[in-house]
């Protein structure tokens, strides 16, 4: 294993409620210094694993380690937190609450006091200090969470949902400190609906159904592991061209033009000789599917095969190993 | 990393937890105004009562003025001994002539005019009607001028029958005396109780809130990441019950300086420090008691609104123990059932105060009742931090007391 310094790591964690089995077996880690994307649908259980982290919940079985040592109480406090459902005392002033979840931390009453100032200043609500949360717009209440989450100098970043209900100045803003946080050492994960955001910012992406990590890597290498697709453009053909070629098969064809995905192991010059063949080719270039296309692949794959699925991460994740 | 601290400096103590979370409840309430406003009112309605005791005293407990016209004079001193017998204060006033004497009792200057005697019996003048205790003292005057000139008249000396008379008696040995209560103490004991009762009743409800208020806010989620949930709940009740404390010392203290300055309360000062004391000993225990309580059980539920319906049967136990110890106490001080039920946590946090400041509770049972508090105290700890910490993370539908005990 590769050094664990400041990588928080997931280790087959099991969570579950009554008869719903919410996580099974989760592992993925987040290296220092990297953005990582937590995607899936709602229920997926996201949620469940970060508030595990935090110790707002307890695992059923396996265990979160920082720096190799399984997350205690102690280090819990160096872990910046954003919940899903946003929470701050609605009625206490914006740098009172601030100040008071920073010293809970373990801040001196100066070096809190500091560091909500220039938290304030850093995300734009420094004007809103002596006002109460509650009197904030929403987006003036996300920077507050946000900046609840940082004013601790957190050596973690846990963020549920942070871009959620930000306007596109914010999600500006949220984007360069999640880069910049990294940047500096701290593993951080997030996760989104916004799957364009996520292929931006984060370095890693993991991909949950079920409770279970079912792709995992560099967007690029989860671009690529998917089965292999090109796209012909052949003016005037009739796309039954494609369909006669062994191993592979046609997805979409609009005109001349035709998506066709191939079997493992079958030549993609074949593909192309067959289409030369047909006619006069315009294009032909192997097609990656955008994130979007592969998160509704992988998420909407029956559930029944969920050991394939987790096999398959596995091969994702060793393949695409870590930066 | 350059700035990467050691993990032992963002250490923070059990103690300090507790206390961050306290003195933010305490700075939080205390600006609240609803807070600002029932204390003020609390302290304007306990001066103003001491204050209305006080005109009401000197309104119907006065003086009374009597005036005598001429020959009647000598009747003057007898009357007003025959009234100060009777408890009476009477000023006695000569007064000229019958017609101006009418003028003033018909003005209300005089209670009543003596205007002369036919025979032994006495002729009075006054505005509406006799006033009992004047005629009672006014009869016994005039039987005692018959009694003085027939006594006069068979050579005996009134003044020496008289000195016997008043020495005659009977003298009693109680075998087992029942305790006296003082009128005034139980007036004393009755608001003594008001004031535990609203107290409890508002700080409970102040902690069942504010725990539901973290629930549903989510900002317990915030908390928990750092603190462990028997802190949350040790400062929220901490810095709650100092605020509510605050309230019953500064009430007590405007009571017991109004009571005395006004002089409506003929209690000592030490007597009256002590039912201050008391209140504020009891106030603390039934807090404790009663908080702890109400934040297990506000973390059951997830909104505001469900509040009332978690709290409601413990809310009730309390409004019983005020409402049976207000309703008896001040009629029959003495009543065993009450005696018996205000040694049980339950009530006595209500009903002890106001039993106390009555006075004559035996030692054994004011013992029995602070030691069945104070052993409360460790077991609500388990119970209420157990239902507190399961209940807290878990939003939406309200958890099961059941449930929530079990789960670990």
């Amino acid at each position: 294993m590769a050094a664990t310094t400041g990588t928080l790591e997931f280790d087959t964690i099991c969570k579950r409620y009554g008869d719903l089995l919410a996580l099974d077996e989760m592992s993925f880690d987040i290296v220092a210094g990297e953005v990582f994307g937590f995607v899936g649908s709602n229920g997926a259980g996201k949620t469940t694993t970060m508030r595990i982290a935090l110790g707002v919940l307890t695992a059923d079985s396996g265990e979160v380690r920082w720096d190799g040592v399984p997350v205690t109480f102690e280090t819990r406090r160096r872990i910046g937190y954003m919940p899903e459902e946003r929470g701050l005392y609605p009625r206490m002033r914006v740098g009172e609450q601030l100040v008071y979840l920073a010293r809970l931390h373990g801040l001196s009453r100066t070096e809190a006091e500091q560091r909500t100032r220039a938290w304030t200043e850093r995300l734009g609500v420094a004007s809103r200090l002596d006002d109460e949360v509650q009197k904030l717009s929403l987006g003036n209440q996300q920077r507050v969470q946000l900046a609840s989450a940082l004013v601790h100098d957190p050596r973690v970043l846990i963020l549920d949902e942070p871009f959620s209900g930000l306007d596109p100045v914010a999600v500006e803003v949220m984007s360069e400190v999640l880069r910049e946080k990294a940047a500096s050492g701290v593993p951080v994960l997030f996760s989104s609906h916004q799957l364009d955001l996520v292929e931006r910012i984060c370095d890693r992406v993991g991909i949950v159904r079920s409770g279970r990590m079912v792709a995992c890597g560099t967007v690029d290498d989860l671009r690529d592991a998917g089965p292999e697709q090109a796209v012909v453009d052949v003016p005037g053909a009739d796309p039954s061209w494609a369909s006669e070629v062994a191993g592979a098969t046609v997805i979409e064809a609009e005109g001349g033009r035709v998506l066709v995905q191939l079997d493992e192991g079958t030549d993609d010059q074949v593909l192309l000789h067959a289409a030369l063949a047909a006619g006069p080719v315009r294009e032909f270039g192997r097609r990656r599917p955008p994130l979007t296309e592969l998160f509704r692949h992988v998420v909407s794959a029956p559930t029944d095969d969920g050991a394939d699925a987790g096999a398959g991460s596995g091969d994702v994740a060793t393949a695409g190993g870590r930066r | 990393m350059s700035t990467v601290r050691e993990p032992g400096d963002v250490r923070l103590t059990s103690a300090e937890a507790v206390r961050l979370v306290a003195a933010r409840e305490l700075r939080t309430r205390l600006r609240s105004k609803a807070y600002r406003i029932t204390t003020v009112v609390l302290v304007v309605l306990v001066v103003a009562f001491a204050v209305v005791m006080r005109l009401l005293s000197s309104l119907g407990g006065g003086e009374d003025h009597v005036g005598f016209v001429g020959p009647t004079a000598s009747l003057a001193q007898r009357v007003q001994s025959a009234a100060a017998a009777l408890g009476q204060d009477l000023r006695v006033e000569h007064v000229a002539d019958t017609r101006t004497g009418r003028e003033q009792v018909a003005d209300g200057r005089l209670d009543a005019l003596v205007t002369g005697a036919s025979g032994p019996r006495l002729q009075v003048v006054v505005k509406k009607k006799l006033d009992d205790k004047l005629r009672t003292a006014l009869t016994s005057a005039a039987g005692q001028a018959v009694l003085d000139r027939q006594i006069r008249h068979l050579g005996g000396d009134p003044a020496d029958v008289s000195a016997q008379v008043a020495r005659a008696g009977v003298g009693v040995t109680a075998l087992k005396p029942p305790p006296t209560y003082d009128p005034q103490r139980l007036a004393v004991g009755s608001i003594a109780g008001i004031l535990i009762y609203l107290a409890l009743l508002g700080t409970g409800q102040i902690v069942a809130m504010g725990v539901v208020e973290e629930k549903s806010s989510r900002v317990v989620e915030l908390l928990l990441a750092t603190i462990r949930p028997w802190q949350l709940m040790c400062g929220k009740v901490v810095g709650i019950g100092l605020v509510g404390l605050l309230q019953v010392v500064l009430v007590g203290a405007a009571g017991v300086i109004a009571g005395e300055v006004s002089g409506s309360l003929d209690l000592s000062l030490s007597a009256s420090l002590s039912v201050v004391a008391w209140l504020v000993l009891w106030f603390v225990l039934g807090f404790t008691l009663f908080a702890l309580v109400f934040a297990g059980l506000g973390a059951l539920v997830s909104r505001q609104e469900d509040v009332g319906g978690v709290i409601a049967p413990v809310t009730m136990l309390l409004v019983l123990g005020y409402v049976v110890g207000i309703t008896v106490l001040p009629s029959d001080p003495g009543n065993q059932v009450v005696a018996i039920a205000s040694l049980l946590p339950v009530f006595s946090p209500t009903m002890m105060p106001m039993r106390l400041a009555i006075g004559g509770v035996p030692l054994w049972q004011t013992l029995v009742s602070l030691a069945l508090a104070v052993g409360a105290v460790p077991l609500l700890v388990m119970l209420s931090g157990r239902l507190y910490r399961n209940g807290v993370v878990r939003t939406g539908a309200r958890v099961k007391i059941r449930d929530a005990l079990r789960a670990s």
